[in-house]
């Protein structure tokens, strides 16, 4: 069968031959390899790495009020984890009432976007639930209902 | 320090056999975050390190830098883009003679100090020009470190006389602003006999100013 190019085998072993004659031709050092010394120790020249110092800049009795909310900022760099501890315990309102309070909030703000006739709708199922907060509205309701039945003549 | 290094600190140089030590003072040591030796020796002469804040004095002005004098064999440039807000057009306002709150960017002993007044987020967070007014005196560097360990004794009982401001740099040099001409030379030379007082005569001395 025709054969335009080499055998992949033959192109190999041609390449093979290449690198060998190469990397006889460099040179290296018959030397065992320097171990890399791991320093376990690290130099530092300044004692603020070492020592824990505060901020060189204060002021005290509200003398310069930029700085003092400075010095806070900067010295509860150092005590952030204890700033997020306590954020967890001061919480005002427990996760309970949370939850109360947003089922009742859902009801209330999705009232407000139902359209005329709906709220009528609402109004109804309400009044049997809740008194309080109808009040107003009772007192018309009776008006309209009678304004959309037909009121028989009295004889 | 990473986790399993040692930070050798200040007094403290690494040898092929182990630590060599070429300051005279205590050795501390700080058991937290991989632990740290160094040894706490005085001296009155500051040595530019990198990383720490000081107060310069501006020598003069060459152009686009201005030569600070910061107590070292050197004089410290601050270039006048180094402030926070400042542009070619928005250039700071700084005379000869002005005291400046920066930190060390480059400090080694084959090159010039550069100092900056801004940190590496762009803010200034308190650097920069210091204002009008106020004390500038230089003390030992050991009584510096004294003051600026968290709770300071020194410092507690100060800042209960009087309100004042004070800036302090690592160079030795601290800078006071009170109220009167008075209560700002009373906190400087309390300030400075602190480094010979004990605490007995430090509050025996603070008592009898409170009680004037």
């Amino acid at each position: 069968f025709m054969q335009r190019g080499l055998d992949s085998q033959t192109i190999k072993q041609l390449e093979e031959e290449e690198k060998k004659i190469i990397s006889e031709e460099h040179w290296y050092l018959d030397v065992p390899d320097l171990k890399e010394k791991e320093s376990c120790i690290i130099e530092e020249r300044s004692f603020l790495r070492c020592e824990d110092l505060v901020y060189g800049r204060m002021s005290f009795k509200g003398f310069n009020p930029e700085i003092e909310k400075l010095m806070i900022q900067m010295n509860s760099k150092c005590k952030e984890e204890k700033i997020e501890e306590d954020d967890k315990m001061e919480a005002d309102v427990s996760d309970e009432e949370m939850a109360r309070r947003y089922e009742t909030l859902v009801g209330t703000i999705g009232k407000k976007f139902l359209r005329k006739r709906d709220q009528r709708v609402l109004k109804d199922d309400d009044e049997d639930e809740d008194d309080e907060v109808e009040e107003g509205n009772s007192n018309t309701r009776p008006s309209k209902r009678a304004k959309k039945m037909f009121l028989k003549p009295q004889d | 320090a990473p986790q399993g290094r040692l930070l050798c600190g200040p007094g403290l140089r690494r040898s092929r056999a182990g630590l060599l030590v070429t300051k005279c003072g205590l050795l501390r040591h700080r058991p937290g975050g991989g632990g740290a030796y160094w040894v706490d020796s005085q001296q009155k002469r500051y040595v530019p390190v990198k990383g720490d804040h000081v107060i310069g004095i501006v020598t003069a002005k060459a152009g686009d830098v201005f030569r600070l004098d910061v107590g070292g064999s050197e004089p410290a440039s601050l270039s006048y883009l180094a402030f926070e807000g400042a542009t070619k057009r928005n250039r700071p306002n700084v005379q000869v003679g002005d005291l400046i709150y920066g930190q060390f960017v480059v400090a080694n002993k084959d090159m010039e100090p550069e100092m900056v007044c801004i940190d590496s987020s762009g803010k200034s967070s308190g650097m920069g020009i210091i204002g009008q007014d106020g004390f500038l005196f230089k003390v030992s560097l050991g009584l510096i470190r004294k003051l600026l360990a968290p709770k300071c004794e020194i410092i507690q009982e100060l800042s209960q006389l009087y309100p004042f401001e004070m800036v302090l740099g690592m160079n030795g040099r601290i800078w006071v602003k009170a109220k009167t001409v008075q209560q700002t030379l009373i906190i400087v030379n309390i300030l400075e006999a602190c480094e010979y007082m004990t605490a007995e005569q430090r509050k025996q001395a603070l008592a009898k100013l409170s009680g004037n």
